[in-house]
This record gives structure tokens, C-alpha cells and sequence, in this order.
């Protein structure tokens, strides 16, 4: 390629730079695998729109949150909500931005999706170690018409430290005092059984290859990679089917005004339809902004997720959030988060 | 050499010639180079600073690893080496399993790659047609280039479904119902587990090994297996008995530098071996190891403990390869005392 005159170079090379340095810089997150499938679709749609880049790094929610307080990302992503306490040792503030539904999959010949019925108690002694294989009275006494092998059963979960794991184990602690006493809710847990994957991603490979095993994935990934996902008993006794209308009732019974930093946990809810294992993914962010410029592109994006992405999140059965929340979270927005000098970020 | 002023052979290259020129004693200083009295000390400094380095920095990564996993010794004692217990919710440690799940899917390793990579060794050097040498020699050290992600990629999707599927229940079957061995057998055949982990590591130090054993095969002099294969010693007693006790050095070395890559491999293990804190006599079972335990907590170890905990493991495999790099040592110099006179 000769480069016939200077000027035409010199005047491609300042086009080349100017495009570039009207770019902003894209603003960069991690944590949650939870939410990765609807964060990574709101980026790919986001930049279409406006041309800033969404960097997530799904990372699973501990490193969500360790990364933040490091201040290495612009904002964490966590299925666990932080206490009050611990928010204001490190300076933070969360908000929900997106509510899903954990579901056991299970890998079993001849078991199509949405056939298998689990109840809280059945559950947590599997992962307990206290059920054993497929044919265990417990199970097919729920299952009266499934056809169950007498094989082994093999406990999936995960490795690292994971906010679906603190939705999962939450649950199990909720409906049955032995996991709570044993082993309690965490981001991280000491399993007495089975086997770890890397994130939600490696909790499906697992699942999806290794036979008779039983695993606890976001639902977004069940329903991508056609897992077999199982019904869950709720509080009520109903076995409701994963779905946004059961999400979406379970989350209705949140008292979001009165929890403080919208703590709040959405297992075992009370109602017919609600599906017991739902959660929210909350997002972290420093109440002092030391690159206010960063936290404003920020807000702008989850602000844009408020108006133009809810359309994307129900089309991976991620619930949105209710109107009423959104204007208690803008408003949390306009008072906590502020510039070195104090001046509020977000206008 | 010359020792008469007018000698010099009429076929030695010029540039020897111009070397022989001045190394004779009346020859005049080369022109524009005089010696310099500090050239050989400024040397002598320099190479002597980058050694001091090198241990330095090892001196400073164990004081470092100690410092950091201080926290976790002290509340835990000695008891942290010999303790199975991982609760990051109640905030108590012990490390047992994931030393175990080390050492174990090690020595599988190396049960499994000492002999491959010896027959590998004997036949490139000893029975290989010389047409194939080349390429199964280069094929052997390609293996080593593969990224270890590849192993453990290739180990979960392609080698653990066809281990679990064809060949675990037909060994849990058979093998797992001899007396005291069988124990080691046992377990539910997902595939995953300290087993799978150390097959996969086997085919990963079998390259590293199977280069160094052929590279001290092929240094054995000729006359030494000629006088052997002339008395009448078939292939097997000239390699037993001539090749391998003369290079009986470089097969330890190779065989530890296989021991410490099966070591610290961290990504090919923790895809198969399962993570979980257990300790079974079972292989098909689930363990972890020291690495991939590393690798799946240490970014979101918020609690001190718990990352002192982490760095404290990292301490053990750190204390490990260095007592395997010494027995080695040890093992090196004793079989060298027992060697007669060489000649």
C-alpha cells in the first residue's frame, strides 16, 4: 500500500485519532455469574446504542466484591447482598438490578425438563450426603410417574466463592435446620459432598456430563443450554414452574422501602406461584467517587437497563425490576453518591 | 605450535592465523585493543550479581510466603498439615486434603510416566527405524508445547466422559474387588476425580521426561553397548544393565523435573479433579489439590484467615518441591559414590 501524498495520510491518521478520542473509555465491572447472561446482552446492546463499551468480568460475587473494595472495577456485581455494617466499613452502596431464579438440574436418562419434583427437605439431604442414589424413596415418592435408575447420585456445586451459592444455601438453610446447623449460607461453604465447578458456567459443564448428577444453576443457563431444570415445592406446597410470573411473585412480597440498602432475600416467599429460590443480583459501588466521570457513565448505563432493557431480561426469564424500586433506587442514586469534593455525581 | 617466527601452515584459515600471529610471545599488542586490569572483575561482578539475585529472590518469595500465611499458623498450629477441614462460613482451616490430593495425583503421574517415558526413550534411541526418529522425537516434545488449559479442556469434555462411560465401571468391577488394592478403586464413575486428574498430569510430564531419559540415552558411548551386544546380551540387558546405570544422573533429574511440573500444574487439574475436601482411599473420588484450591479461592478470599490459609498451602508446595529437589540431590550423590572407576 504506497502512500501517494503526505497530506492524505496525515488527514486519515487525524480522522483515525479524532474517532477515537471521542470514544469513551468503557466502564468495567465484575462479580456475579448470576447475572452474566443479561449483563454481557445489555453491553452488546448498550454499545450499539451509544458507542460506550460494558467490560464484565463474571468472576462469581466474592470477586465481585473483592474487586471493588480494590477499586480494580468501577462497579461490583454480587447475588449477596452486603449487611449495613459491612457496606459502611468499605464505603459502599448496593442496589438491586436484576432479579432471576436459582433451579436444580439434573442429568438423568429419560428425565425431560421440568418432570422431576424436589421439596426443600429432599434437596438439602441430597446435598448433605444423606440420599444416595436416584431410586431413594424420598425421591420417588414425590415422583410417582418418572421412571428413576438405581444409579448413584453425583452432588454438583460450586468451587469458588459465588452469590448463587448464597441464594441455594440460603434456601437450604430456610427449609432445613440440619443443612443450617452444618453447614449454614455462604458465598462459600464447607460441601460435605460432591463435586466443584468454576462458576455457573462450570456447574452446566459438569452437569450436562457427568450422569446422574444434580446441580444448581441461574435459570438463564438452564434454559440456553436445554437443561433438565426440576420443580421445587414452596412454602405454599405447589410445585410452580420456573418462569418469570413465579420469579416475579416471589418478589413482590419485598418490603424494598424499609430495607436498609435494599437488603432484602427472596428465598422460601410465601404465594401460590412464587418460585422459592429467586434472588436479586445487587450492584456495588463506592459512596466517594475518586473518577466521578466513571460513576456517571455507570449510572448512565443501569439507568438505560431501567428504561430500555427490561425487554432483554424477560427474554432470558430475568424479572425486571418494579417501578416503584427503580425510583427508590434513582433516588438512593441522587443522595449517596458523590464526588471528592461532595458534589452529587449523579444528576 | 610455532616456534619458528616464519611458521605458519599455508591451509590454516586466515582468521586462525591471524589468532596463532598473536598469541606468539614477541608479537606486538593487537592494534586499538590494550587490556583493560578491571574487564575480567566488572565480569566476574556482574555474573556473581545476577546468581545473588536469583537466590535472593527465592530468599524473598519464602519469607513473603511465610509472612503472609503467619495468620493462619498461628491460630491453626501444626495441626493445619494434618486436618481435614475447610469451612470458610465458621472460619476454620486445615490443609490435609488438598496435600493429599497433591501427592496422590502426583504419584500417579509418575506410576504412569516413569515407565511410558522410559520405553519411549529406549525405543527412539535403541529400536526406532531411522526414518522415524525425527518425527516422533519432535511429536514427543510437542506434546510439552500444549497449553495446560488444553489438557483440562480436553481432559472435561473428551477424556472424563469416555473414562467414566467405558473404562471406570469395568475397573471398579474387576480391579476394585481384589483384597486390600480394591479400596483404591472404588467410587461413583463421574469421571472426575484424583484418577482422571493424574492421568491427565502423567500425559503431561511424559514429554519432559521422555526428553531428558533419550537426550542421557544418546550421550551413552558406543563402545559400551558394542562390547555388550558382542558378548551376547540381548536389548532389554544392554539397556538395563549398561545404558540405564551409566545415565542413571540424568534419569533422576528427569524424572523430578516431571515430579515438580506434576506439582504445580494447576488449570489441567482443576477442571477433572473434582474440588472437593476429601480425603478417600477411593482414586475415582473427588479430591482437590494444592493448585487448583489456589486458583478457585484465592481472588474472592475476603476473610484473612482464609487467605492466609490459602498462602500458607502455597507455603507447603513451596516446602514440597524443595524437599523433593533435595532428596533428589541426596539420591544423585549417593549413586554417584557407588559408581566404580570411569573411565
Amino acid at each position: 500500500m504506497r502512500i501517494h501524498s503526505p497530506a492524505g495520510f496525515l488527514s486519515a491518521a487525524a480522522l483515525a485519532f479524532g474517532v477515537s478520542g471521542a470514544a469513551m473509555a468503557d466502564i468495567t465491572g465484575a462479580g456475579s455469574t448470576f447475572a452474566y447472561p443479561i449483563f454481557a446482552k445489555w453491553a452488546d446492546t448498550y454499545k450499539k446504542d451509544t458507542g460506550v463499551g460494558m467490560n464484565y468480568q463474571s468472576i462469581g460475587s466474592g470477586g465481585g466484591i473483592a474487586q471493588i473494595k480494590a477499586k480494580t472495577v468501577d462497579f461490583g456485581a454480587s447475588d449477596m447482598p452486603l449487611e449495613s455494617k459491612d457496606l459502611k466499613a468499605a464505603g459502599l452502596l448496593q442496589f438491586p438490578a436484576i432479579i432471576g431464579g436459582v433451579v436444580p438440574v439434573v442429568n438423568i436418562e429419560g428425565v425431560a425438563p421440568g418432570q422431576l419434583r424436589f421439596s426443600g427437605t429432599v434437596l438439602a439431604d441430597i446435598y448433605l450426603g444423606k440420599i444416595k442414589s436416584w431410586n431413594d424413596k424420598e425421591i420417588t415418592d414425590l415422583n410417582p410417574g418418572v421412571k428413576l435408575p438405581a444409579d448413584p447420585i453425583t452432588v454438583v456445586r460450586r468451587s469458588d466463592g459465588s452469590g448463587t451459592t448464597f441464594i441455594w444455601t440460603n434456601y437450604l438453610s430456610k427449609v432445613s435446620p440440619e443443612w443450617k446447623e452444618k453447614v449454614g449460607a455462604g458465598t462459600a461453604v464447607a460441601w460435605p459432598e460432591g463435586v466443584g465447578g468454576k462458576g455457573n458456567e462450570g456447574v452446566s459443564a459438569y452437569a450436562q456430563r457427568i450422569k446422574g448428577s444434580i446441580g444448581y444453576v441461574e435459570y438463564a443457563y438452564a434454559k440456553r443450554n436445554n437443561m433438565a431444570f426440576a420443580l421445587v415445592q414452596n412454602k405454599d406446597g405447589a410445585f410452580p414452574t420456573p418462569n418469570i410470573a413465579s420469579f416475579q411473585a416471589a418478589a413482590a412480597y419485598a418490603d424494598w422501602k424499609n430495607a436498609p440498602m435494599f437488603y432484602t432475600i427472596l428465598t422460601d416467599q410465601p404465594g401460590k406461584t412464587s418460585w422459592p429460590i429467586t434472588g436479586a443480583t445487587y450492584v456495588l459501588m463506592h459512596e466517594q467517587q475518586d473518577k466521578p466521570q466513571n460513576a456517571q457513565a455507570v449510572l448512565k448505563f443501569f439507568d438505560w437497563s431501567f428504561k430500555h432493557g427490561q425487554k432483554l431480561a424477560e427474554e432470558l426469564d430475568y424479572v425486571p425490576l418494579p417501578d416503584n424500586l427503580v425510583g427508590l433506587i434513582v433516588g438512593e442514586w441522587k443522595t449517596d453518591i458523590k464526588d471528592t469534593s461532595g458534589k452529587v455525581v449523579w444528576n | 605450535m610455532p616456534s619458528d617466527a616464519a611458521f605458519i601452515p599455508i591451509d590454516m584459515p586466515i582468521g586462525v592465523a591471524r589468532i596463532a600471529a598473536s598469541l606468539r610471545a614477541d608479537a606486538p599488542p593487537p592494534k586499538g585493543t590494550t587490556p583493560s586490569p578491571w574487564g575480567d572483575a566488572v565480569f566476574e561482578g556482574i555474573t556473581r550479581l545476577f546468581a545473588l539475585v536469583v537466590l535472593g529472590s527465592l530468599a524473598a518469595i519464602l519469607i513473603a510466603l511465610a509472612f503472609a500465611a503467619w495468620p493462619a499458623l498461628e491460630k491453626f498450629g501444626p495441626a493445619f498439615f494434618f486436618t481435614n477441614v475447610w469451612d470458610p462460613v465458621k472460619s476454620e482451616f486445615g490443609g490435609l486434603a488438598p496435600i493429599y490430593g497433591t501427592l496422590v495425583t502426583s504419584l500417579i503421574a509418575l506410576a504412569i510416566g516413569v515407565p511410558v517415558s522410559f520405553g519411549i526413550a529406549i525405543f527412539l534411541t535403541e529400536m526406532c527405524p531411522p526414518i522415524l526418529k525425527r518425527p516422533l522425537g519432535t511429536a514427543v516434545e510437542l506434546l510439552a508445547a500444549i497449553p495446560s488449559i488444553i489438557y483440562g479442556m480436553w481432559g472435561l469434555f473428551v477424556f472424563a466422559p469416555w473414562f467414566a462411560d467405558h473404562v471406570q465401571p469395568g475397573i471398579t468391577a474387576s480391579l476394585g474387588r481384589l483384597p486390600l488394592a480394591g479400596a483404591l478403586f472404588q467410587g461413583a464413575p463421574s469421571g472426575i476425580g484424583l484418577m482422571t486428574a493424574g492421568i491427565i498430569l502423567s500425559v503431561m510430564v511424559i514429554p519432559f521426561i521422555a526428553s531428558v531419559m533419550r537426550d542421557v540415552f544418546e550421550v551413552v558411548p558406543p563402545v559400551l553397548k558394542e562390547s555388550a551386544y558382542g558378548l551376547g546380551a540381548t536389548t532389554w540387558e544392554v539397556v538395563w544393565n549398561v545404558v540405564f546405570p551409566f545415565t542413571r544422573v540424568g534419569v533422576v533429574g528427569g524424572i523430578m523435573l516431571g515430579l515438580g511440573r506434576a506439582f504445580g500444574e494447576t488449570m489441567a487439574v482443576t477442571f477433572v479433579i473434582g474440588n472437593a475436601y476429601r480425603i478417600s482411599a477411593g482414586l475415582f473420588n473427588p479430591g482437590n489439590s494444592i493448585a487448583s484450591a489456589l486458583a478457585n479461592e484465592f481472588n474472592e478470599a475476603a476473610d484473612p484467615i482464609h487467605r492466609a490459609s490459602l498462602i500458607a498451602l502455597g507455603l507447603v508446595l513451596f516446602v514440597l518441591t524443595f524437599v523433593v529437589l533435595a532428596c533428589s540431590r541426596m539420591l544423585i550423590s549417593r549413586l554417584a559414590k557407588g559408581e566404580g572407576a570411569r573411565t
